[in-house]
């Protein structure tokens, strides 16, 4: 069984800017000893709604960038999509809050060893961390292609930047008003030929995760996925966030915080996973 | 002035009285990774059953108003393997370890005893006979004064007294007193006060039940009042029995309230989930409050509150 992440820190960050992309907002924050240890993948946790808050549970985050910056440190952007009253909460907090920030958490990326044909597929605000590891792709030699889906265009989430590491971007939109209207699953088969892919990483909702993983298993192409599963804790100790995995032959409920976020599709039962 | 902060739990000395609560702090090795667990009291690890768990399907978990629903079911790896790497591990941290079990029936409350007889490193056992979530609600031992004393009966004659028996109640029921009653009798030295509530949440969207296993156990702020009136009403019936308290703890104000009712220590879940270092803060917020009372012991203040 793997263990908590080595490099999890629990620290008061604060708040360093905070900006609309699309309808997501982009959060910069402060967070000394998390951006040292963070790895493309991981996560973090945070507390909402201040000291008295009444919503006690960790809101858990895929981290966007890390880095290390000149006058501020330690710093992590992340990629934040409104889901509730705590992301409501995060979202209207102004620069300079302090926030309590647990990280780096959960698995990372695992990078390829050789200069191969990378396809990244990422579903709304789940493309975030996948450019963060396009940026490490490239620096080994990758060839990466993203192809990048949302339900409208003010969901794609593809930034400039972004855009610029990678090699090609597809779009996909469900009601056409980005890119191709459609789904990303059905513009991967002819990606994957057309560029040689070896291997697919993918980030976004569960569905997606699904329909790519089966594409993957079909041309036996390996597959690593960021899965995003409700966490109380994100830490390892509330067992809410598990998701059934083969383990031999046996399926297995095991906590996607400590043995996830990434994980290798092969090893997911999906089949038994909750719809 | 120096405080001592020690306290005593059916004749065995903890250095603190904050504890981590069942099923909030797994087996203690991802706390671990922020703070030593020999800071702590104890660590009271997640209830053991015999056999591995799987545990319930997803959603598991929904977050209400100052509190958590949770239906987890008992996942688990089973005694032996507890054994094996938890209680191993934990046994090279340093740390104070009572040791939560769980049975279906109460024959397993026995083996379950008899597992641990003998293993090293255990300060005392805690008897979890009221997870809401392991069977449906009318096998909760707890809830029935018969089951419940069959239970820890069946502990207390496979332990053969080697280690203290903590008994967990639920506060649901309609006289927690009665049920504490027999529990004493039954051979329990000390109470754990108190598990979580049953409780539901109904997704206004589907109109279905949000977690899988439709009901969970409510924990948090929201069920510290019930806490509170629990241990204030079983301390006042019985002045010398142990009594560990928890629910919904997130603050040292709120630690101290369930001393000041009669606990003799205190046990952080909830407020765990959204800050791994709630356990330290409390510890030392209410070490603070408690001399800023004018204490020289915390023994001293533990039931202050029936005098007052």
């Amino acid at each position: 069984m793997r263990q908590i992440n080595k490099a999890a820190r629990h620290t008061t960050g604060r708040l360093l800017s905070i900006r609309k992309a699309g309808t997501y907002f982009h959060l910069v924050l402060q967070a000394e000893g998390i951006a040292e240890g963070a790895k493309p993948g991981n996560f973090i946790a945070l507390s909402v709604g201040g000291d008295q808050s009444s919503m006690l549970l960790h809101r858990v985050f895929a981290i966007y960038r890390s880095r290390q910056d000149p006058s501020h440190g330690s710093v992590i952007e992340l990629i934040v999509a409104r889901s509730g009253k705590g992301t409501d909460w995060l979202v209207a907090q102004s620069e300079g809050t302090l926030l309590k920030i647990t990280g780096p958490l959960g698995t990372s990326f695992p990078l390829p060893a050789d200069p191969v044909n990378v396809a990244i597929v990422g579903g709304g605000y789940g493309a975030a961390p996948l450019f963060d590891l396009a940026d490490h792709l490239k620096v080994r030699g990758c060839r990466v292609d993203a192809i990048i889906g949302a339900a409208t265009s003010s969901k794609v989430f593809a930034p400039l930047e972004g855009k610029r590491t990678v090699n090609s971007v597809t779009v996909t939109t469900d009601d056409g008003s980005a890119g191709i209207q459609g789904r990303v699953t059905d513009v991967l088969p002819e990606i994957i030929t057309r560029q040689s892919i070896d291997l697919i990483y993918s980030c976004g909702p569960m569905a997606m995760l699904r329909a790519v993983d089966d594409i993957a298993r079909s041309l036996s192409i390996p597959h690593q996925v960021s899965v995003e599963e409700a966490m109380a804790c994100g830490v390892g100790i509330c067992m809410t966030c598990v998701l059934p995995m083969m383990r031999g032959d046996e399926v297995k409920m095991v906590r996607t915080c400590i043995e996830g976020p990434v994980i290798d599709g092969e090893e997911i039962a999906w089949d038994e996973v909750a719809r | 002035m120096t405080l001592d902060f020690s306290t005593t739990i059916a004749g065995v000395r903890f250095k603190n009285p904050i504890f981590t609560a069942s099923g909030c702090a797994a087996s203690g090795k991802e706390l671990s990774q922020f703070f030593p667990l020999k800071e702590l009291g104890a660590v009271v690890t997640k209830s053991i059953m015999l056999k591995a768990r799987s545990g319930r399907p997803t959603p598991r978990m929904a977050e209400t108003p100052s509190g958590m629903l949770n239906s987890i079911g008992l996942q688990g790896p089973g005694i032996d393997a507890f054994i094996e790497e938890d209680l191993a591990w934990l046994q090279t941290q340093s740390c104070d370890v009572i040791v939560s079990i769980a049975g279906e029936t109460v024959d397993e409350y026995g083996a379950l005893a008899r597992r641990l007889r003998g293993q090293r490193g255990i300060k005392a056992i805690e008897v979890n006979i009221s997870c809401p979530n392991v069977a449906n609600r009318g096998q909760v031992f707890s809830c029935d004064p018969v089951t419940a004393r069959a239970a820890i009966e069946a502990v207390r004659i496979n332990l053969g007294g080697e280690f203290p028996i903590i008994a967990k109640l639920s506060p649901d029921v309609t006289d927690i007193v009665a049920i504490a009653r027999e529990v004493i009798e039954a051979g329990a030295d000390g109470l754990a006060l108190i598990n979580t509530l049953l409780g539901m949440v109904i997704n206004p969207k589907t109109l279905r039940p949000h977690l899988a296993g439709k009901t969970g156990g409510l924990s948090g702020p929201a069920i510290r009042p019930v806490a509170v009136r629990a241990i204030f009403q079983v301390r006042e019936r019985f002045p010398s029995v142990a009594i560990v308290g928890m629910g919904g703890v997130v603050h040292g104000e709120d630690a101290l309230e369930l001393v000041a009712a009669g606990a003799n220590a205190v046990s952080i879940g909830t407020a765990s989930f959204g800050n791994p270092m709630s356990v330290i803060e409390i510890r030392d917020r209410l070490s603070t409050l408690i001399q800023d009372h004018g204490f020289t012991r915390f023994s001293d203040a533990v039931g202050v509150a029936h005098e007052r």
